[in-house]
């Protein structure tokens, strides 16, 4: 027997973005079908380190990670739990002094954003931040920057959107969409049948094909950003710690244990699933234990990873399809998506109900990738979508 | 890496061992790997400390199987590596990550046997972490291997034949021992008779064992409900109920088990296909009869594999080598191997009689009060699970996990897994075989985070 459900937006992914705009878009009195493969909230949105951080992104992510800063504190209001956000400030580190000068450079660029960014030199980073040790020359601080839980932010949304009366339909993989007339004709699952005016393509690291079925490449890769979590410790770590290069990131949660990461998992046979190597995780652990002395004897309890869909531009594809009207796409955050998802989730609301968003997002649009000489292409990227790893990989989350 | 590849083996319990033995009689040299500083495994575990005890004393009926295991993996000295104190905390990829003497070493191997074993499977009660309660193997470990008792007046809890061996060790033992409280009901025994013809001697030796605490004076209770320890900070006294009466029994240590659940996480970081086991109610790696796993090359073996004691685990670590030996195109003793496979298909329809009469107390994890902590490494409640499962709309087990982290802590859920599981199917109304498995991520078990990764690997490294 197969099923038939008439709505206005069928949302394709429930990751955050996903879930975010399916409750914002029910916010609006529009009906909405959440559709996940999986779980909601199972993927990378769900595994992510949790930082909640605007420090250290392009220029041209700022006003929407702005957008997404107000909406932290109100999760409780939002979703009905708090997703042990806390506003713990990011503390991004120099091993140098070329590192300060990145970092120096970066507090210009971004001045008049809001971020509040504070340049802190050896002193007072030993006098601030006792805790950190090894060879740190200096420090930046974004003190309204934090973190949070991704697996209750993310589980928490999509929760909060079936209350509020959204399709929740997890297990039910979408298989094929079609334009229909005015709208589109989705099917999923075994037996589900869909038609929507409008579909969100919001499938994470497997929304190239989505995109591609309507004449719309991008150079969308896979990483695998590996994890590693110690036994709960006493409180050592005051702030969210991220390195200027990359290499380790690392953070301390209510309970006390430790989660630090900075290496790339491998896929497994299914490549939807990756797993941590052991000199990967072993190697973020050292770094640890060197960085931040009072983890030196710590015990490492968990590794994980999960699969994020990477743009070698490090932005998202985030804007209406060129190729397809009442086709929306949000995908590609390049290990940089938790902070910023919930404000995207309303940037696609808006997208839906008035043809365009209150935030500038041009520098996300999908005609970036038109074939293009290779000549005049830019490319800020440092490639963290390429398999092959520099010794301190140069990480964009954290 | 210049070190050959080698066959690796997990384990050097009866499984690991008798796997260990085929392969160096076939001209094979294999690693050998076990976290535990000797030989032994659990049930033929050596002393920490050469004491005075006999080793009747310490294995009782067992003491002569003891000895020649002991034995005859030290004549394997010289034709194989050993590693004792190495613990195996991560495979990837073919090979294995082993950390031994303070380094970690990656171990290329042609051939893993996981012989992993088993460790006890309880279900919370009120009061079940407060000091002095031990798991039935804990108890049975401090005496073993440390001659210590785990209190000067004790009772025995649960369900399986180690409830009455144990309970019998300590009265061997010297010490008091208040009781035995069984959660099986009386009548459950007889099925103990349709063992007699399968393994006359193991129904026997617990039938001696059981006259024997009822002669020394040990209260035997069976059908036990709604147990609870009761203690200010620690045991003071134990609290059940069976039919309509209410009884309580001061004490001041209380081994606890309901059985025994295999260590698993080996055979799932090695990618190895899971099935549900009714029997133990648990998830196994799937293996035919020689123990071959799902994965070429990967073999299991004992309790490991599935729960069936200590004699089966030498005949399976036998039958895993004879596999290895078969699939690499060597000699393979072919009708050793089908006798093998009889004597374990025998064994295994014993096991079917012992669950009979000694059957897991599945319904009282619906009954678990809210207030009582479930995963104790996390310190969560059975009231906060549930609430989790509602809150979220759960209906699979690495959700709940995810949303309340039970089975994130120190154990990694090879405690409170079990728990978290039968909670989950009491919550949802469904079979407990429907609600998922909680998928192993290494390490499987925790390690210093200042660990190093030595430069070479292979076996020879290490000596
Ligand atoms: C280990 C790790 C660490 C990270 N750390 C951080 C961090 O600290 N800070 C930060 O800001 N970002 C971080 N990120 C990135 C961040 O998690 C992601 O950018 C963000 O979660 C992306 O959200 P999403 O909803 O697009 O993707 P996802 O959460 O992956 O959601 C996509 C969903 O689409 C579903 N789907 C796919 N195909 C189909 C189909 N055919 N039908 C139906 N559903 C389908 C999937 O099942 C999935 O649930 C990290 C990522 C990883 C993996
Ligand atoms: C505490 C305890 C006490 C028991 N006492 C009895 C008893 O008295 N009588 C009885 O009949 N049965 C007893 N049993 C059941 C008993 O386990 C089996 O009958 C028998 O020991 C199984 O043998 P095995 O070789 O399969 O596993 P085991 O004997 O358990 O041996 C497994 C070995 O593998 C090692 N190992 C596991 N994982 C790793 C890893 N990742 N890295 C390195 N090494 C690893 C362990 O250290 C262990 O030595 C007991 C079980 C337990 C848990």
């Amino acid at each position: 027997m197969s099923r038939r459900l008439d709505v206005d937006v069928a949302i394709i992914g429930g990751g955050l973005v996903g879930s975010s705009a399916a409750l914002a878009l029910r916010g609006m009195g529009m009906s909405v079908a959440l559709l996940d493969k999986g779980f909601c909230g199972a993927q990378a949105s769900g595994v992510n380190y949790g930082g909640v951080r605007r420090q250290g992104r392009p220029l041209e992510q700022l006003p929407l990670s702005q957008r997404a800063h107000a909406i932290w504190p109100r999760l409780q209001a939002l979703i009905g739990i708090d997703g042990e956000f806390l506003r713990s400030g990011h503390l991004k580190l120099a091993r140098d002094e070329a590192d300060m000068a990145a970092l120096e450079a970066y507090a210009e660029v971004v001045a008049g954003q809001g971020l509040g960014l504070e340049l802190i030199g050896h002193n007072g980073l030993r006098e601030r931040f006792g805790w950190v040790g090894g060879d740190v020359v200096g420090a930046s601080f974004c003190a309204g920057d934090g973190h949070a839980n991704p697996r209750l932010v993310s589980t928490g949304f999509a929760s909060a959107a079936r209350r509020a009366g959204v399709h929740v339909l997890e297990n039910t993989p979408v298989k094929g969409v079609t334009r229909n007339g005015a709208g589109f004709a989705l099917e999923a699952g075994d037996d589900l049948s869909l038609s929507a005016r409008f579909v969100i393509n919001s499938a994470g690291a497997w929304a190239d094909s989505f995109a591609a079925a309507f004449g719309e490449s991008v150079p969308l890769a896979r990483i695998y950003p590996s994890m590693v979590v110690t036994e709960p410790l006493e409180a050592i770590m005051t702030a969210n710690i991220g390195m200027e290069g990359g290499g380790i990131y690392a953070r301390q949660v209510e309970r006390g244990n430790c989660v630090v990461g900075g290496e790339r998992a491998l896929p497994l046979d299914d490549p939807d699933f990756s797993r941590p190597r052991g000199e990967g995780a072993l190697a973020i652990m050292n770094r640890a234990a060197e960085l931040f002395p009072g983890l030196r004897h710590a015990h490492a309890i968990r590794f994980w990873s999960g699969t994020e869909g990477a743009i070698p531009d490090h932005n998202p594809v985030i804007g209406l399809s060129l190729t397809t009207p009442g086709l929306i796409h949000a995908f590609g955050f390049t290990g940089a998506g938790f902070q910023i998802a919930p404000g995207v989730g309303e940037v696609l609301a808006e997208l839906v109900r008035d043809g365009r968003s209150t935030t500038p997002i041009d520098a996300f649009t999908i005609g970036r990738f038109a074939p293009v000489p290779i000549s005049t292409r830019t490319d800020r990227g440092s490639g963290a979508g390429e398999a092959s790893e520099p010794q301190h990989p140069r990480e964009t989350r954290s | 890496m210049t070190a050959p590849a080698q066959p690796l083996i997990v384990g050097a319990g009866p499984a690991g061992v008798r796997a260990a033995e085929t392969l160096v009689k076939a001209g094979l040299r294999p690693l050998v790997v076990d976290e535990a500083p000797a030989s032994g495994g659990q049930i033929y575990r050596q002393r920490l400390v050469a004491d005075e005890r006999s080793s009747t004393a310490l294995y009782g009926s067992e003491a002569s199987k003891a000895e020649t295991l002991h034995r005859d993996f030290a004549a394997l000295a010289g034709r194989l590596d050993y590693w004792p104190q190495a613990l195996l905390w991560n495979l990837r990829d073919g090979k294995a990550d082993v950390a031994v003497a303070g380094t970690s070493r990656k171990i290329a191997y042609d051939g893993l046997i996981l012989a992993t074993g088993a460790t006890d499977r309880i279900l919370p009660m009120p009061g079940w972490t407060l000091p002095g309660v031990f798991t039935l193997g804990g108890a049975q470990i401090a005496l073993k291997a440390q001659g210590c008792a785990i209190g000067s007046r004790v009772v025995f809890l649960g369900s399986g034949p180690l409830l009455y061996l144990v309970a019998w060790q300590y009265l061997k033992a010297g010490v008091d021992v208040a009781a035995v409280l069984d959660t099986a009901p009386f009548n459950a025994k007889f099925n103990l008779l349709r063992g007699l013809t399968l393994e006359p001697a193991v129904i026997l030796r617990g039938m001696r064992m059981t006259a024997e605490l009822r002669l020394r004076g040990v209260a035997l209770h069976y059908g036990v409900e709604d147990v609870r320890v009761e203690g200010d900070r620690r045991v003071e006294a134990i609290m059940w109920r069976q039919g309509s009466r209410s009884r309580t029994l001061s004490c001041d240590g209380i081994g606890y088990g309901l059985a025994l659940r295999s260590e698993t996480q080996l055979a799932d970081l090695a990618g190895c296909r899971f099935r549900f086991d009714q029997r133990d109610r648990a998830w196994l790696p799937e293996s035919d009869a020689g123990g071959r796993g799902s994965v070429p090359g990967v073999y299991l073996a004992g309790d490991g594999a599935a729960i069936a004691g200590a004699d089966a685990a030498e005949l399976a670590g036998e039958r895993a080598g004879l596999a290895l030996l078969e699939d690499r195109g060597l000699a393979h003793a072919p009708e050793r191997a089908v006798a093998i496979e009889r004597a374990l298909s025998r064994i295994g329809r014993f096991r079917n009689v012992l669950e009979s009469a000694f059957p897991f107390p599945a319904h009282w994890a619906k009954d678990i009060a809210d207030e009582t902590p479930v995963c104790r490494c996390e310190e969560i409640s059975a009231g906060e699970v549930r609430r989790a499962v509602g809150n979220f709309e759960i209906s699979e087990l690495n959700r709940l996990k995810a949303v309340s982290r039970i089975g994130m802590g120190r154990c990694q859920g090879r405690i409170c897994g079990s728990v978290a599981a039968e909670i989950l199917a009491g919550e949802t109304g469904r079979g407990i075989d429907a609600v998922g498995r909680l998928r192993s991520q290494a390490p499987v078990k925790p390690i210093p985070l200042a660990l190093t990764m030595a430069a070479t690997g292979g076996a020879e490294a290490a000596e």
